[in-house]
């Protein structure tokens, strides 16, 4: 009977941390804040896994399969159309779209642990250069906020924080 | 069929039927392992909800039917949080509920490595009768499990158990070794155990439509673990040892079905051990209990 007191005693516990972190409100700036400092990880990837190349890109069914994995994978952060949502930011703007198929790869691999993005190295790669076609094929639809500065990217303009105006 | 079995059977259905009930969740990439950790944690914000069997085979008494359910939410990208609860039916003997268990994963280095370790925190509070056999550890051997459950619950198990985990992934291989310390806090030794396994999707590349029979759908590996001793007596002798293949199936209609057949690997073990588990990832639970209490939308 003890045990599933305790028992009950554990769920209620961590029920309560569910909801402690779900009470936490996001409002939008500090939202647009965290995807820029997502975005700036894209520059932080070495130059050796920046200049790797997609080895699917001239795969016909590489996009496809792409949009399977992200509606599988992805949506649930970015979005259906990866407009972006509460918890990841839209792979629509330039900083992702401008990025070298390497770069977006090594973020698929490594994650933004601390910024909520986990690593996805546990899809093999040829799965993860199909997210990167899909990713890429989307192209450039929306801009983003300007929000002052924010930390710079170690190297490549490219992949650099957002300087775009809404 | 004896009342333990259809106790066992009902259970089992109750476990089935909330899953089928959950809404909203998403097709996961779940490794085979049933008890080998490898180094990913849960997606932020969901819960995995888990339902495992264990059928073991027992000399000198009855065989039986131990099961566990799993919650497993993922508090952020670093830290997973999980709770069990175990029980077990001995056949011609009882079904009773034998514990729960409470455990935290955390994520120790930032960045994906040839290597990476996580550390591993558990509470566990079981009975003696406790038979899910999740991990193997100290002087484990077959007999402890021969009495009948009466006597087994008079036994009270409160542990810490600490694992290191490190675990890879190269060319689609996933490799994990898992170092075991457990200290009973009523005083006995430290004990300690392993468990190492690898495993592979069937196919690397995703095809282009959505099916429940591809292979990249199947990951199959194999598992070993075992006790290594305890303190004052450490390493591969009077304790059991196993080897598992295992198989896990990724469906896209958001389930994940586990199978793995473990044989013991000397005169202590069990000679066979059948495992399976069904699990379900609802996608965005954090998010549902936010709107439920009236959260930003």
């Amino acid at each position: 009977m003890s045990a599933c007191v305790r028992a009950l005693a554990a769920t209620a516990a961590l029920l309560s941390v569910s909801v402690a972190r779900a009470q936490q409100e996001r409002p939008p700036a500090s939202k647009y804040r965290k995807d820029a400092l997502v975005y700036a990880e894209l520059g932080k990837a070495p130059q050796k896994a920046r200049s790797k190349r997609n080895p699917l890109e001239r795969d016909p069914e590489a996009v496809a399969a792409g949009r399977n994995l992200f509606e599988q994978h992805c949506t649930e952060c970015h979005g259906d159309l990866a407009e972006g949502g509460r918890k990841g930011p839209s792979l629509l703007v330039e900083p992702v779209q401008n990025s070298e198929p390497g770069a977006i790869f090594w973020i698929l691999t490594n994650g933004v642990v601390w910024r909520g993005m986990p690593v996805w190295s546990k899809l093999p790669e040829p799965q993860r250069w199909q997210l990167v076609s899909y990713i890429k094929s989307l192209g450039v639809a929306e801009q983003v906020p300007s929000l002052g500065p924010v930390p710079k990217p170690s190297s490549g303009s490219a992949t650099a924080p957002p300087s775009l105006r809404r | 069929m004896s009342t333990s079995a259809v106790r066992s059977s009902l259970l089992f259905f109750l476990a089935l039927l909330l899953f089928v009930s959950l809404p909203g969740s998403s097709p996961a990439q779940e490794n085979p392992y049933i008890v080998a950790y490898d180094h990913y944690l849960e997606e932020p914000g969901n819960l995995e909800i888990e339902y495992f069997s264990t059928f073991g085979t027992q000399r000198a008494s009855n065989d039986f039917h131990a099961f566990w359910m799993e919650f497993e939410y993922g508090a952020t990208a670093w830290w997973t949080t999980e709770f069990y609860l175990d029980g077990q039916s001995t056949f011609g003997d009882s079904t009773v509920f034998t514990g729960f268990r409470f455990e935290n994963r955390f994520r120790v280095l930032k960045r994906e490595h040839f290597i990476n370790p996580i550390l591993y925190v558990e509470y566990e509070n079981t009975s003696g009768a406790d038979k899910i056999l999740k991990e193997v550890e100290g002087h484990d051997v077959e007999a402890d499990y021969a009495d009948r459950n009466a006597a087994l619950r008079q036994e009270h198990n409160h542990e810490l158990e600490f694992k290191l985990l490190l675990s890879g992934t190269h060319k689609g291989w996933n490799f994990t070794e898992n170092t075991i310390a457990t200290k009973n806090l009523s005083g006995d030794p430290w004990e300690f155990g392993y468990a190492i396994g690898a495993s592979r999707p069937l196919a690397l590349k995703a095809s282009a439509k959505r099916c429940s029979f591809c292979r990249q759908n199947f990951i199959a590996g194999a598992e070993l673990y075992g006790g290594l001793g305890d303190r004052h007596s450490f390493g591969l002798n009077d304790t059991s040892h196993y080897f598992a293949p295992v198989v896990a199936w990724n469906l896209p209609s958001d389930w994940t079905l586990r199978l793995s057949a473990g044989f013991g690997l000397n005169d202590n073990s069990h000679r066979f051990l059948l495992r399976w588990g069904v699990s379900r990832e609802i996608t965005g639970f954090g998010s549902m209990v936010r709107n439920l209490f009236g959260g930003q939308r």
